[in-house]
């Protein structure tokens, strides 16, 4: 009762994902990975993870193979730029509409 | 047990009594003696309290009011230009619902540098959403720096407890030290509604948006507008607490009055004179001259600034002939403050119930001029014939 | 001293989430999660209106998950030394207090407040992070921006002052621990936390922060950009503990590689160095070689 009063009454706010709401959706590129060429997936075993480290928006995970949480990456490519053996490439969004937009029509 | 002391000890006794525990010092005349007479219960042990010598008032309220938002009970003082200083931090201490006491030693502002009394320093933050209290004596300045801790953590808002530089600060008078005993009885430890913790970890005081929004657990928070909204109303209700501080601290210490005015001599008086702090007592002897020459005048000292006691001044001053008000301050461009705010509630109150009293404004005593009890009683003498202005007249100058 | 931390071994709890307002590519973002895994969950975090008051969320969302004070912009290191004051009456002085503050917050208004807590040897880690202009506010030149950068009012000229060495200034208190970081170095970054945060007094973290809008970069540079600043040796990664004064990490390297990359490398990586002279640049080469001349020297 106490907090809850507090909070009512001043600015008081509890912690969770997307304050900036779906910030995906400012994206123009999206990384894409090779896992023929990323290091963890080919010795199968925890290395590198250079992508993950430098994420500043930490969509990338620490697994075998590293994914992107595509709701808030914003695109900004430091991942495919710090990429030892370059394995991520930056995609235009656009394709990914295109291919969105021809899933659904196939749907339909 | 009777003491005397002066009104800076007066106030660090308070303070000592009701077990502050941080403190943020920064050395302003005439405040200079309260917080040094702190630091000495501090280093000899007879207080349990952090006390930081700050770089500036600015500081010295930031240290106030995180401290106080991690959950310790906490405590500043100054005066004029460091108050001036610190005002970015007073409206944010109010905005952030922080119960800091802050003892005010009245002093005039620059420019041009005054170190002397008058009470601009302390009306010019009349707005910021702090309670005020004003003192008359030594008594006051220790209950009512007592009877703040009290108030401003059960409404968590913020306190300035003000008393005339010099006037008060540095004379000496008797006055009764309230045990501790007694004091632990009235004023139990803190215990805040939130204290800010790894425990229970939140975001404090971050940006607001003009409009509502859901919280992480999808509920509609209020707003920036609401957060005001209820400092705003919880001002108000505090005219309630503070008479039920005023009632808690009759009950444990056996001394109290009105929580909002202090009267003398009004029930049968056709002219009242008004006035925060020290004046009022000053008064007092004109007032007794006069009544003795058969003029029925009396004196309303007004102890609770803010929130304004509007519905208990109007009150006393219904079926008044006329209101003097004496302020050494003004709100620049217009009038004395207290004189706007006391016609302001006469209007809300008394207006179409019969005859409103006229109100007098004098203004005196500003950067300390000498405020001769002489004058005091001719300039009330000639009010209570008649009004002597519409606009503040003031008593003193020598242009 | 800390060994170094490599990514492997760095632990993996976050405490900020996903989804923050920072722009695309924020050099804040990297050092500031770093940081706070170096940190730890005991802490408590102060912060001036700053690129990161915005990227801790509004009202009442919060993207970190430690207990945060926001605070008047002049005031952060009072603030931190507040909290401190209340937790040594509560007998929990086990919990970190860690102020982080913008470089405009720091070494314009917010020094005053800072030079006191470090006199006063108030325990707190005060970590400025040194994007080099008034980012949050639209790009605004501060005390830190370098000399030559356009900002949104140093727009055709350049700023014309130098860049102020708050480091040093931090240096002249006596202070148990001052060191300089890079959000291209995070490593680095939390090994300097770990080494610093069990000793006394109020520690000074510097922090460079590579900045997409501010500085004129695709934001997928920005690690490089901020490693370009330190291999020219235009920015230098050290310690100063109790005194003495040790380059460290990727700086220390350049001791023994005896080979900094041309400084104008750096600057033709950003779009707000673009009207520095040659004669400017030039000259800036030749301050960076005399500082290094000393540096290989004291080396000998």
């Amino acid at each position: 009762m106490g907090t809850r009063n507090y909070r009512r009454k001043t600015s008081h706010s509890e912690n969770g994902p997307g304050d900036g709401g779906r910030t995906g959706s400012w994206r123009v590129e999206r990384p894409v990975l090779d896992q023929s060429l990323c290091i963890p997936c080919k010795r199968n075993k925890e290395a590198c993870f250079i992508c993950w480290l430098f994420c500043p928006e930490i969509v990338i995970s620490r697994t075998i193979p590293p994914k992107v949480d595509l709701e808030y990456c914003k695109g900004c490519g430091i991942c495919a730029e710090e990429c030892p053996t370059k394995a991520i490439t930056m995609v235009d969004e656009a394709k990914f509409s295109e291919e969105d937009t021809e899933k659904k029509k196939k749907k339909d | 047990m009777h003491i005397i002391e002066n009104g800076n000890v007066a106030a660090a006794l308070g303070v000592k009594l009701c077990r502050a525990n941080v403190i943020a010092a920064y050395p302003i005349t005439p405040q200079t003696p309260l917080t040094e007479r702190l630091s000495e219960y501090v280093e000899l042990g007879q207080m349990k309290a952090e006390y930081i010598p700050v770089e500036s008032e600015h500081s010295a309220l930031a240290v106030c009011i995180a401290a106080s938002s991690a959950g310790a009970r906490t405590f500043t003082a100054t005066s004029a230009n460091g108050l001036l200083y610190m005002h970015e931090q007073v409206q944010w201490a109010s905005g952030a619902r922080l119960p800091i006491v802050m003892c005010v030693v009245n002093r005039a502002v620059g420019a041009p540098w005054n170190v002397w009394n008058d009470q601009q320093d302390s009306i010019s933050q009349r707005d910021t959403g702090w309670i005020q209290i004003y003192c008359s004596d030594h008594q006051q300045i220790i209950d009512s720096v007592i009877k703040a801790f009290w108030l401003a953590e059960k409404v968590s808002i913020p306190i300035m407890v003000c008393y005339d530089g010099y006037i008060l600060s540095h004379t000496y008078m008797p006055f009764d030290l309230p045990e501790q005993e007694k004091v632990d009885a009235f004023l139990p430890p803190f215990k805040p509604d939130y204290a800010l913790s790894p425990d229970e970890p939140a975001n404090l005081n971050t940006v607001t948006l003009p409009d509502v929004r859901t919280d992480v657990k999808g509920e509609l928070a209020h707003g920036y507008m609401e957060i005001r909204y209820l400092l705003q109303e919880e001002l108000r209700t505090t005219l309630t607490a503070a008479a039920e501080a005023e009632k808690r601290f009759a009950g444990i210490f056996g001394r109290s009055g009105d929580p909002y005015i202090e009267p003398y001599r009004c029930d049968d008086a056709d002219y009242v004179a008004v006035g925060l702090g020290s004046i009022t007592y000053q008064l007092r002897v004109c007032v007794d001259l006069l009544r003795k020459e058969g003029i029925k005048v009396g004196i309303m000292g007004v102890r609770f600034y803010r929130p304004f006691p509007d519905a208990a001044i109007a009150n006393a001053l219904k079926g008044k002939k006329g209101v003097i008000v004496f302020e050494k301050a003004l709100s620049y461009g217009y009038e004395g403050a207290l004189a706007s705010d006391l016609k302001s509630a006469l209007y809300e109150h008394l207006a179409g119930a019969g005859t409103l009293p006229f109100v007098q404004n004098f203004i005196l005593g500003i950067g300390g001029r000498e405020i001769r009890t002489d004058d005091l009683t001719q300039a009330l003498r000639a009010a209570t014939k008649s009004r002597v202005s519409k606009e503040p007249t003031w008593i003193g100058l020598k242009l | 001293m800390q060994a170094k931390t490599n990514i492997l071994s760095l632990p993996t709890q976050e405490f900020v989430h996903p989804g923050t307002r920072a722009c695309t590519g924020c050099g804040l973002a990297i050092a500031y999660r770093v940081g706070l895994k170096a940190l730890g969950k005991d802490t408590m975090l102060v912060v001036p209106p700053s690129c990161l008051t915005v990227l801790q969320g509004l009202f009442p969302v919060a993207s970190t998950k430690l207990p945060c004070l926001n605070v008047t912009f002049a005031s952060t290191a009072a603030a931190a030394t507040g909290i401190l004051a209340t937790l040594k009456t509560q007998g929990k002085e086990h919990i970190t207090v860690a102020a982080w503050a913008g470089d405009g917050g720091t070494s314009d208004i917010g020094l005053q407040a800072l030079s006191g807590a470090a006199e006063r040897g108030d325990n707190f880690i005060y970590f400025c992070y040194d994007n080099e202009g008034y980012m949050n506010t639209g790009v605004q030149r501060s005390g830190t921006t370098p000399i030559g950068a356009i900002t949104a009012n140093t727009p055709f000229k350049g700023k014309l002052q130098q860049k102020k060495d708050v480091p040093a200034i931090m240096a002249a208190h006596n202070l148990s621990y001052v060191a300089t970081c890079s959000a291209a170095y995070p490593l680095d970054l939390y090994d300097k936390i770990k080494n610093c945060v069990n000793l006394p007094g109020t520690k000074y973290i510097h922090i460079h922060i590579p900045c997409p809008p501010g500085w004129g970069y695709d934001p997928r540079y920005g690690i490089k950009i901020g490693r370009l600043a330190v291999e020219t040796g235009y920015y230098d990664l050290y310690e100063i503990i109790n005194g003495e004064f040790k380059l460290t990490a990727a700086s220390e390297k350049l001791v023994e590689k005896r080979k900094l990359v041309p400084v104008i490398e750096y600057f033709r990586a950003q779009s707000r160095f673009r009207i520095l002279t040659d004669m400017q640049i030039a000259d800036i080469q030749n301050q960076i070689d005399k500082k290094w001349a000393g540096y290989y020297k004291k080396d000998e």
